[in-house]
């Protein structure tokens, strides 16, 4: 149980600091939960590193006024990630909407999409019961100020509602361009009953980024989630998922991350309706020599209705002082039967200096349930790599198969392959950079 | 709500009388065990000793402090030792972290001091104390005489007891009534005496180790403790020597409206090895008492200390009233190379259970091990665990956790297992299981882990659920009753701990998991 953010003076100048220096939008159909949300930073004020839910990530550099420059990213550039694939693209470089490098026309079948900077502007809009509601839930109980902020500050995002199947798949790309970007993006996702969508991310967005997803599943509803947050060593991330889902609805998320200098994921899963299912899991890999990685996976599932399951898969490999962090609750209601909750967060350190902070965690009020939670640190098993030399394979190639096969059970809770096997491929780059050669 | 549950189990007894209605009633429960429940008031040490006792003014301050340092003809520096500790504790607010929810403690309106008139003028032996506070702990099963040995055993009938010895120094409120085996002991170059005896006799081993493993002001209730303890136990076991006989105290409250503070220093010299036994309990009463104690323990090289608690205050009734309210803060330091610490627990009595045996491990290749078994019926509330804090190098670690959570009880796991970047080659395994028998109690885990270098292996594991009904349907058919069904998976449940604990206290602990978990059932 964290307590809330303690009120003092200190936290109290911080908070008005950072809002003087912000520019609020005001009018359209989310000036309601904007100012709800502004109400919300206010009473709780911005995270410090003395609160409990940041232990072990300061969050200074998210909250300070001006947030720290971040050179671009000044390596070999990959083709993008899904970038062969059919699908809708909208992109946003450093927190605009880049026009030219988003499909021409929004449109697709089965799906309504506009963005928050258009839509703004109108009265009404099926999004403003969303906006910023599931956020508001998800302050208990523990708060989240960060998110509070993003809804009272966001200057755009995407709107999608997803009526039927969507005939392909929602592509957000996010382009870094300025060293010195502050960019603040909200979307919200409805599944209507029986509707199915896919959303891709990728990209590092800006030299600072907050991002707040809110994903609400009907009945029946089935959402998937592939993201990859971009290579850029010195950016900052702050991204907030909000879920809530119905009966016999399906929420599958999963992240890949290498290289950052503060990245917090956090992900606040709401189970509502029976028979739901929901499965979070993220890859991260770090390498302190290109600049300080540290990498936060924060995970609170709320179980609150009968016979569902949710899964937390989370892998980190950590070298030349990389930092992983992993905050993972299971909340299972009284009344919650039947529920299957599993959480793991593993971490390989692949030296002396880097870190693993875990908090597993499970809070249980009901009591026809299993739940389970394992988390595990250490080298790489010595024993396996003398296999592997054994059989002829060079050590180098020996480390990078077994980092892989350490990741393999995050990347498998992707259910399409291709995008799978895409993912696989980008992590082999990422490993044979790091070859000793 | 609470009215309401009582009126069913009022029905289900009656209805019970067809084989049809025992069905319907959930996991594990029949008409035996509700009789049993009903019959047995739970709760078996919850009788009092009408004894005439003298108080300290009520209420904590300066003046309080001294007067109890006075009481206990300690010298100077042990005085001011305390009255810093107080200085300390008023600037400092109580951890509300915890899963507790427990009414604001009126620190102001309790007892600090309470001893039996017959003990200001301090008996010589034995057979000068008062035949009433004698005939208490007969009535205990722990016996002050020392042709007697340790009556653990009662209830495991048939179990052959050996005739082991067993040193005890029995606290009543907040004095030491005596120390059994002394001479015997002394022989041995073991000292084992109360602590108020320690200060005035053994000062430098006092002054040298008193606070170096939990510190004066380490924590709100610890900082309480070093201002106001009254006793407690002493132990130093000289270097390479194995202690004769197992050591143990027994506190017990009696007084009403009064706290317990002890504090308890052991030191294992080098080479050394002792095994400590802890047990308590308290009278019934329908106000909570408050219970802050602090044990502390040096292990020097290649010494080893296995201590061993069966926690059974009074756990208030069903409804929640009364109970202790248990706030301990025991720590072990390994402070030489290949000492070991074994920390076991069984935790059923209580209110509030607030408790965290820690271990230190600074010695290279030293070892901390903690098994626990923590119950938690009715309205108790246990937040309970321990920190395992690897700083040398090659040194291990174990955890054992069962917690079992029954009627509208909250049951908490909270760990912490911390690497150092230094500790390399570190090894812990962590295993926290929860069962839950009832929809309304709960069950919850809280570990810590950090590792700071790779070198290290770290493995938590922590699983909920329910007594498993392939289990209990397996023991059915072959021919258990429902009751002895649970009880089996129960105790199997909670084997690894119960296997740790040493024999007599591994009975009396069986027996109690039994009783606890029969009150739980229905």
């Amino acid at each position: 149980m964290a307590a809330p953010a303690r009120k003092d003076a200190a936290r109290e100048a911080a908070t008005e600091a950072r809002l003087a220096a912000m520019d609020l939008p005001k009018g359209g159909f989310t000036t309601m939960a904007r100012a709800a949300a502004l109400a919300r930073v206010r009473a709780a004020g911005l995270p410090s590193k003395r609160d409990e839910y940041w232990r072990y990530t300061n969050p200074a550099e998210l909250t300070v006024a001006d947030g720290p420059e971040a050179a671009l990213f000044a390596g070999q550039v990959e083709p993008q990630l899904f970038g062969a694939r059919d699908r809708l693209v909208v992109a946003f470089t450093d927190g605009r909407f880049d026009a030219e490098r988003s499909s021409a026309d929004l449109a697709l079948e089965g799906v309504e999409i506009t963005r928050l900077a258009v839509a703004d502007a109108v009265d009404l809009h099926w999004a403003r019961d969303l906006y910023g509601a599931l956020e508001a839930d998800g302050q208990q109980p523990v708060v989240r100020p960060l998110a509070a902020l993003n809804t009272a500050a966001a200057t755009d995002g995407v709107l999608i509602r997803a009526t039927g199947r969507a005939a392909k798949p929602v592509h957000l790309v996010y382009y870094h361009e300025s060293t010195t970007s502050d960019a603040i993006l909200h979307h919200c996702i409805r599944i209507e009953s029986g509707a199915e969508l896919t959303l891709l991310e990728t990209g590092p967005a800006a030299a600072r980024f907050s991002k707040v997803m809110e994903v609400d599943l009907a009945a029946g509803g089935r959402f998937h989630h592939v993201r990859a947050q971009g290579r850029d060593h010195s950016r900052r991330a702050i991204t907030h998922i909000f879920t809530r889902l119905g009966a016999g609805s399906q929420f599958k998320s999963f992240t890949l991350t290498a290289n950052g200098v503060l990245t917090r994921n956090e992900c606040v899963i709401d189970i509502r309706g029976d028979g739901a299912v929901a499965h979070v899991a993220g890859a991260a890999l770090g390498d302190g020599a290109t600049g300080d990685f540290h990498h936060d996976d924060t995970v609170f599932v709320t179980h609150d209705a009968v016979g569902c399951e949710s899964r937390q898969v989370f892998k980190k490999v950590l070298k030349n002082g990389a930092v992983g962090v992993f905050q993972g609750k299971i909340l299972v209601k009284q009344g919650a039967q039947k529920t299957d909750g599993y959480q793991i967060s593993q971490a390989l350190l692949l030296d002396e200096d880097s870190q693993f902070l875990a908090k597993p965690e499970l809070e249980i009020y009901a009591d026809d349930v299993k739940c389970s939670h394992g988390s595990t640190t250490g080298a790489i098993d010595d024993t396996a790599l003398f296999y592997l030399r054994s059989r002829g394979v060079s050590r180098e190639d020996a480390t990078a198969l077994l980092v892989l096969s350490f990741l393999a059970d995050a990347i498998a809770e992707i259910e399409d392959e291709g995008l799978q096997a895409e993912i696989v491929t980008r992590l082999e780059g990422w490993l044979a950079r790091r070859r000793k050669g | 709500m609470r009215m309401g549950d009582q009126g069913m189990e009022k029905e289900d007894k009656m209805a019970l009388d067809t084989d049809q209605d025992i069905l319907e009633v959930r996991d594990g429960v029949d008409r035996e065990t509700v009789e049993t429940v009903q019959n047995m008031g739970a709760y078996k040490y919850g009788w009092n000793t009408e004894i005439e006792m003298e108080y300290a003014p009520i209420g904590v301050n300066e003046d309080i402090v001294r007067l109890i340092s006075a009481k206990n003809g300690e010298p100077g520096w042990m005085t001011d030792w305390r009255l810093q500790a107080f200085r300390r504790w008023q600037a400092m607010e109580e951890p509300r972290w915890a899963m507790l929810h427990y009414p604001e403690i009126d620190y102001q309106s309790q007892y600090y001091y309470a001893q039996p008139k017959s003990m200001v003028n301090k008996p010589k032996s034995l057979d000068e104390v008062d035949p009433k506070l004698l005939a208490t702990y007969a009535k205990l099963g722990i016996p002050l005489k020392e042709q007697m040995i340790l009556a653990g055993v009662e209830g495991a009938d048939g179990a052959p007891s050996e005739a082991r010895k067993v040193a005890v120094d029995a606290v009543f409120d907040s004095v030491s009534v005596g120390t059994t085996f002394k001479a015997e002991l002394a022989k041995a170059g073991v000292i084992f005496c109360s602590i108020s005896e320690a200060i005035r006799e053994h000062p430098e081993l006092v002054r040298k180790y008193l606070g170096s493993v939990v510190p004066q002001s380490d924590n709100f209730f610890a900082t309480l403790n070093s201002a106001v303890f009254s006793d407690g136990s002493f132990v130093y076991i000289p270097p390479n020597t194995k202690c004769p006989m197992e050591l143990s105290t027994y506190f017990r409250i009696n007084a009403e409206n009064t706290g317990q503070f002890e504090r308890t220093l052991i030191i294992a010299d080098k080479g050394s090895y002792v095994s400590y036994l802890e047990g308590c309990t308290a009278p019934k009463r329908d106000v909570a008492q408050l219970h802050a104690a602090v044990v502390e323990i040096v292990i020097l090289e290649d010494a080893e200390v296995k201590y061993s608690t069966v926690q059974n205050w009074y756990p208030g009734d069903e409804e929640g009233k009364g109970g202790i309210y248990n706030f301990v803060t025991k720590r072990a330091d390994c402070r030489g190379d290949r000492a070991k610490v074994m920390w076991t627990q069984v935790e059923t009595g209580s209110a509030i259970t607030w408790k965290y045996p820690s271990c230190i491990l600074r010695g290279d290749d030293s070892q901390g091990e903690f098994y626990s078994i923590a119950i938690a019926n009715n309205c108790q509330q246990a937040d309970t665990g321990t920190k395992m804090i690897h700083l040398g190098k090659n040194t291990r670690s174990r955890i054992v956790s069962k917690g079992i959570s029954a009627g509208k009880a909250q049951n908490t796991y909270r760990g912490l297992v911390s690497m150092h970047p230094k500790a390399t080659n570190g090894r812990n395994y962590t295993q926290c299981d929860s069962l839950l028998i009832g929809d309304k109690c709960g069950a919850h885990t809280v570990p810590y882990i950090e590792v700071k270098n790779n070198s290290s292996r770290v493995e938590h594991e922590a699983t909920t659920s329910k007594v498993d009904d392939d289990q209990l349907f397996y023991c059915r058919s072959r021919g258990m009753d429902e009751e002895e069904a649970v009880a089996l998976v129960v105790n199997g449940f909670c084997r690894e701990v119960l296997q740790a604990l040493p024999m007599e206290f591994a009975m009396e602990a069986q027996s109690l998991v039994a009783i606890s978990l029969e009150g739980s059932v229905g």
